[in-house]
């Protein structure tokens, strides 16, 4: 400051007050930004803090507690053996088939975006804009709705099966099934992974495809070496908006799904309505909540690391 | 941009058309389903008869289906105004100013929205329940399960995700316009009131109605916190879709559809017109 401060000598606001005074004031004005700042943030924070964080801590306070023989929740005799029973043949199984679903639910949501995604990108500006309207259409209507659209569709008496008889083949019996809760997934989910690849390629620079086309590389090779590196982080945005929903699903499952293919969320909610097992619910939804965290970091330390 | 253009069309080129045309026809068939049937006559969902009302005057003069549209649309008001202020708020702090703590109220901010709806529900079920009981205990007043807790949860919910898409617009936006209203004299209300909220009002918007939208979609978490005597429409739908399929439901079903379908279209037109009038603007200076 000092030697800052020479040069400016015959400035009239430079005077030694002032340039002592100026770290202070500084500082006090920095402090009262801060404040406004937090003050801001004030209402939201208290809110989420009541209605957020406070739920969450009941739950995992919860999921150490112990459940008397009528159901109730008793506050006391704090014991881990929620914890343990989710370590139960049971639910490893429900929550390995949960699992399969989500990661089949992310692969064929890929595999069918991608395509599709890129096929919108490439198209003229307006014609763009068009499409993806007609994506986002469906995507913004209740997903309750859409999923009771395909119990009309896959019913042993819907259109599918009633066409497949007028054909002269068997009636077809989809509902109840885990294909048909994998097909209401898709359905549901399918937007959530269509924007983010389509975001991803619309905004990747052409020029280095034609690059590489003009060195000699096939179209395979320079999807291979070019398109796909470039779209990485659409590809992992989208995996992690199909994967997570998809993993604690409730709705779908309830509609489509039948007695037999108990998934992860439906499980959790029987342990509050019907089992009145709130300890071992609640132990559940702490421990859902942990894969799930854990999956989308890993994910995204691996998916940066690799782009 | 477009190789389309360029090249003649190649087989590659055929086969994106093709699976676009077959997703295209994936994500309108269910629908459109849906809408036929709820226009059949026959009491038999997959049996088609003859084109009738009769569905839609049942709905219509059903009052347990007209109360949770009540509830609903009370529901989807008050948390999309209060989480749009509150999330406009969070996303001014998080995004123009340091502190302390910001880091943390960033993450607290973020959780909601990656938390499964089903955890999210059994937390605020457990929060509520043991709440009440202790507001009992302290103050002997037992609050009820209804419209009050499930606005409560969903404007829980929907702070994280009007804060996300405001602060995506704030973050696009030019901070040299806010110092400019600062050197201009401006205090710190005015250049919000003058500069800082005109501009992010599409945001805004945005913001307020996914909030919106959620309100009126959601059905695991406010099942939960629903009480006997007060559900949404989406939560009494699900109870009579999880009994089977019927031409009410399909009727209904549509109804929520055209609903939905209209928020788009007014959502859109809002884009459209707030973009002329920037458009506008600019011919002005010209």
């Amino acid at each position: 400051m000092g030697s800052g401060g020479d040069h400016r000598r015959g400035d009239l606001t430079a005077t030694p007050v002032v340039e002592a005074a100026r770290p202070e004031l500084e500082k006090a004005a920095r402090k009262a930004e801060s404040r406004r700042g937090v003050l801001i943030a004030l209402p939201a924070w208290a809110y989420l803090v009541v209605f957020f964080a406070m739920p969450l801590g009941i739950v995992f306070v919860y999921s150490f507690a112990t459940r008397s023989s009528t159901g109730r929740t008793r506050l006391a005799d704090w014991n881990l053996d929620a914890y343990r029973r989710l370590f139960d043949p049971l639910v490893f199984e429900i929550f390995r088939r949960s699992l399969l679903l989500a990661l089949a639910t992310t692969v064929i949501c890929l595999l069918v975006s991608y395509p599709f995604a890129y096929y919108i990108a490439t198209r003229g500006p307006r014609l763009r804009n068009v499409l993806l309207v007609m994506v986002m259409l469906p995507f913004w209507s209740n997903f309750l709705v859409r999923t009771y659209a395909w119990k009309v569709l896959l019913g042993s008496e819907g259109p599918i099966s009633q066409l497949s008889q007028a054909l002269g083949g068997e009636p077809i019996r989809l509902l109840f099934t885990n294909t048909a809760v994998l097909i209401g997934l898709v359905y549901g989910f399918l937007p959530f992974m269509v924007l983010p690849l389509y975001a991803a390629l619309e905004r990747m620079d052409w020029s280095l495809v034609e690059a590489a086309r003009d060195l000699y590389a096939t179209g395979w090779t320079a999807f291979r070496k070019v398109t796909w590196p470039l779209s990485r982080p659409g590809v992992i945005a989208g995996s992690i908006l199909v994967f997570i929903p998809a993993l604690g699903a409730y709705v779908t499952p309830a509609i489509l799904g039948g007695a037999r293919t108990t998934l992860m969320g439906d499980y959790i909610v029987s342990q509050f309505l019907a089992a009145r097992n709130q300890p071992f619910g609640s132990a559940l939804s702490f421990g859902i909540m942990v894969v799930m965290l854990a999956g989308t970091i890993v994910y995204f330390r691996t998916g940066a690391r690799n782009v | 941009m477009n190789l389309a253009g360029v090249r003649p069309k190649s087989p590659t080129e055929r086969l994106l058309a093709a699976n676009a045309w077959v997703v295209y026809a994936f994500f309108y068939a269910p629908i459109l389903v849906l809408i036929v049937f709820s226009f059949n006559a026959n009491n038999n969902v997959g049996i088609w008869t003859e084109p009738s009302l009769r569905w839609y005057r049942d709905v219509l003069s059903n009052d347990a289906v007209l109360s949770a549209i009540k509830v609903s649309l009370i529901v989807a008001f008050v948390s999309t105004v209060v989480s749009t202020i509150l999330g406009t708020m969070t996303a001014l702090s998080l995004e123009r100013f340091r502190y302390r703590g910001q880091r943390a109220f960033d993450g607290l901010v973020y959780l909601p929205i990656i938390i499964p709806d089903v955890t999210m529900a059994v937390m605020l079920l457990l929060f509520f329940a043991q709440g009440f009981q202790w507001l009992d205990a302290a103050i002997g007043w037992r609050p009820s399960f209804g419209i009050g807790t499930i606005s409560l949860s969903h404007i829980a919910f929907n702070i994280s995700f009007v804060a996300v898409v405001v602060r995506a617009r704030l973050g696009q936006m030019d901070p040299g316009l806010e110092e400019a209203a600062a050197d201009l004299y401006a205090t710190r209300w005015q250049t919000f009131r003058r500069v800082t909220l005109p501009l992010i009002a599409p945001g805004v918007a945005g913001g307020a109605l996914l909030a919106l939208t959620l309100s009126l979609d959601d059905v695991v978490i406010t099942s939960f916190v629903a009480g006997p005597g007060a559900t949404t429409l989406p939560v009494y739908v699900f109870g009579l879709v999880r009994r089977g399929v019927t031409p009410l439901i399909n009727a209904v079903s549509t109804l929520m559809l055209v609903a939905s379908m209209l928020l788009v279209a007014i959502s859109l037109g809002f884009q459209r017109s707030s973009r002329s009038r920037v458009t506008a603007l600019g011919d002005d200076r010209e």
